[in-house]
């Protein structure tokens, strides 16, 4: 930071983030020097910054914990990009779930300020530049750029029509650079370190590392730090440890609510922006979740539309209106009421809420319900066709029975049953009344392991 | 920073409204973090404190509702005074925590987004916590419990009972502050 301040002029700060390939973490992934170059040329004053710290993909807390081990790395990084582009005042907005992050980042503020690394004449350089917290408050849509920007303003976080940029057109009218925490987090070690040391990281188009959260049905979970480039298997076989309970490897979903899942088949694609856009996915913000056997991609599906369609500003129709048909023909095949015209149904859909919605929300929606449909659509034709669950997930089409063999009496499904359903007496051989069951799984979770005697079945 | 504090006639004692508006120097793009400070004391915003809002501020009282309905963690009901929130993040759900809710539901016999008409509970769920390596994730009066099973689900409301039942410190004003 000081040798950004004191030793570079604006432009070489650019040009050493424009070589060093560093490509937003928030996301779409657009050149960040590029995007400070836009807004460095734009005349207006004052210029802005924000850090999008929203991080609505659910499964995903890297910039949770890059707020909570390291916000002063965020900080020099918007010191350095004020002094790029000539802003006078940066916005850090961080979400309302992360109480700690808003903590630890007030911290870090008013230290940099006592210590003169924030307000006026930074170290004596005659650079003026104060950071402000703003906490979100609760919206998915929010961490879209410019909704993000309107909540700062006091407004709803309805998304805009873009063009013009924020880096010409942003934060109360005026050029405004917008990036995400890990973005932010990169810039100090660019500058001490040079670009040529991140971009030997990587590969071709996607130059440095990139934490990954990976959670799930995994044995390791937590956050990964790896180079871009390294392939899928490694990171769940390698670092991961694989699967846990023997389970079978099914998929793994990444890109949230905007991403697909990628199938066992493709476990050898590089992780990069382009391998994973081209696989039906997005790198999103990194959050990697590993599912198993036991889950189903119809319920998967299900999952994210109804989140997406729940989220949706409403601001336009395909979103709005799209959304929750898509999620009620889900909901209807995962019952094993849908129909073989279904399909085809959410194909088209999918199409017009794509091609017709204004912002990343609703243009990506589509994205798990299609590639789950491209990998999986054996489990759509088993859920449609055959009224049948595979993953034993969709209630509608399971059956909880209890082996008489090997039911020893014990009593514990019949108290633990909310529905009463279980009939019993003490050692003697419990039965489940079908028509009673609300397929909870009480039953199936507290039969000893030894005994096993609930099983989960499927017709 | 523009002070833009109207002083309306003889009414002038400082609210508590007064005083969280005054904080970020009466400015209307602010409303948000007001708003959210204001539920941070009460718990909720009542029809009589958004209006309040509004005048202070200045600012037509549909924006004030438009800004106070759009947002999730602005709650324009009373909430309860035990506060489960279960997590309904991909990681969770794929560990199982629907059911978690599910269960929750059950055993308050409300459903998510609800409050007990005794306002004992409130039910929520939020769509990550950012513990996602935990889940599937519960919180309970702040308090993380990770892991959940249906047993521990059992374990957590015990506990709230039983504080619940416990003589509340500050009887007048039960549930006013956390
Ligand atoms: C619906 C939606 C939600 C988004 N949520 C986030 C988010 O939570 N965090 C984030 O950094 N970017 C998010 N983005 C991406 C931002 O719009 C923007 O591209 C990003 O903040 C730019 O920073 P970057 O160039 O450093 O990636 C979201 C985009 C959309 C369409
Ligand atoms: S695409 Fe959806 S979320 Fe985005 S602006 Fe339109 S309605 Fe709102
Ligand atoms: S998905 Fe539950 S904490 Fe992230």
């Amino acid at each position: 930071m000081a040798k950004a301040l004191t030793r570079m002029t604006a432009e070489e700060i650019i040009g050493e983030i424009t070589a060093s390939g560093l490509r937003g973490r928030g996301g779409a992934g657009f050149p960040t020097g590029r995007k400070w170059d836009l807004c460095r040329r734009e005349k207006a004053r004052p210029k802005y910054l924000i850090c999008n710290g929203d991080e609505g993909d659910p499964g995903a807390f890297m910039d949770r914990s890059v707020l909570e081990a390291d916000p002063h790395a965020v900080l020099e990084g918007m010191v350095v990009g004020a002094k790029a582009v000539g802003a006078a005042k940066g916005f850090i907005y961080i979400r309302n779930e992360y109480p700690l992050a808003l903590e630890r980042m007030g911290i870090a503020i008013r230290q940099g300020r006592k210590l003169g690394l924030l307000g006026k004449d930074i170290l004596g350089s005659g650079f003026d530049f104060d950071l402000e917290i703003v906490r979100g408050a609760g919206a998915f849509v929010s961490g879209e750029e410019t909704a993000l920007i309107a909540s700062i303003e006091g407004q709803r976080a309805f998304p805009r029509p873009r063009p013009p940029y924020p880096a010409q057109h942003g934060l109360w009218g005026q050029p405004t650079v917008i990036n995400n925490v890990e973005t932010w987090a990169n810039i100090p070690s660019i500058i001490r370190r040079g670009a040529a040391w991140f971009s030997g990281l990587g590969t071709e188009t996607s130059k440095g590392t990139k934490i990954f959260s990976l959670v799930g049905k995994i044995n390791n979970t937590g956050l990964v730090e790896v180079p871009m480039g390294i392939r899928l298997r490694d990171i769940v076989f390698g670092i991961g440890g694989g699967i846990p309970g023997g389970r079978e490897f099914k998929a793994v979903q990444i890109g949230g609510p905007s991403g697909g899942c990628i199938p066992n088949q493709l476990l050898d694609l590089p992780v990069d922006y382009e391998s994973l856009s081209r696989a039906g996915a997005m790198m999103g913000s990194g959050g990697m979740i590993v599912m198993d056997e036991d889950t189903c991609m119809v319920d998967i599906a299900l999952y994210f539309l109804r989140f997406t369609q729940e989220e949706s500003c409403g601001k336009c129709a395909p979103c709005r209106i799209g959304t929750r048909q898509m999620a009620e023909i889900l909901a209807r095949i995962a019952a094993g009421e849908g129909g073989p015209e279904d399909l085809k149904k959410l194909e088209e859909l999918a199409l017009t809420v794509k091609h017709g919605s204004l912002c990343g929300l609703g243009q990506t929606a589509p994205n798990p319900v299609l590639s789950t449909m491209r990998y999986f659509l054996d489990e759509y034709r088993a859920h449609i066709d055959d009224r049948r669950c595979p993953a034993l997930v969709c209630k509608n089409l399971i059956t909880f029975v209890i082996e008489p063999e090997k039911c020893v009496g014990c009593l514990l499904c019949l108290k633990n049953c909310p529905a009463n359903a279980v009939a019993g007496e003490p050692k003697k051989v419990h039965v489940i009344d079908q028509a009673a069951c609300i397929k909870c799984g009480a039953c199936f979770n507290v039969c000893p392991p030894k005994i096993r005697a609930v099983s989960k079945t499927t017709p | 920073m523009a002070q833009k504090r109207k002083t309306s006639g003889t009414d002038s004692k400082p609210t508590a409204v007064r005083r969280i508006i005054a904080k970020y120097g009466g400015q209307t793009r602010a409303i948000i973090p007001i708003l959210q400070d204001i539920q941070d004391r009460e718990r909720w915003l009542s029809s009589q404190v958004l209006e309040e809002v509004a005048r202070e501020l200045d600012v037509p009282l549909a924006h004030v509702y438009s800004v106070a309905t759009f947002y999730k963690s602005l709650s324009l009901e009373p909430r309860g005074r035990h506060i489960c929130t279960v997590c309904m993040g991909t990681a969770c759900h794929v560990r199982g925590g629907t059911a978690i809710l599910e269960h929750f539901e059950r055993r308050l016999r409300i459903r998510a987004g609800q409050t007990s008409p005794d306002r004992e509970y409130t039910l929520e769920r939020v769509n990550c916590l950012g513990a996602c390596a935990l889940a599937p994730l519960v919180v309970a009066d702040g308090r993380y419990y990770s892991q959940m099973t249906e047993s521990k689900a059992n374990a957590v409301l015990e506990t709230l009972g039983r504080r619940s039942e416990r003589p509340h410190r500050n009887p007048s004003g039960a549930g006013r502050r956390r």
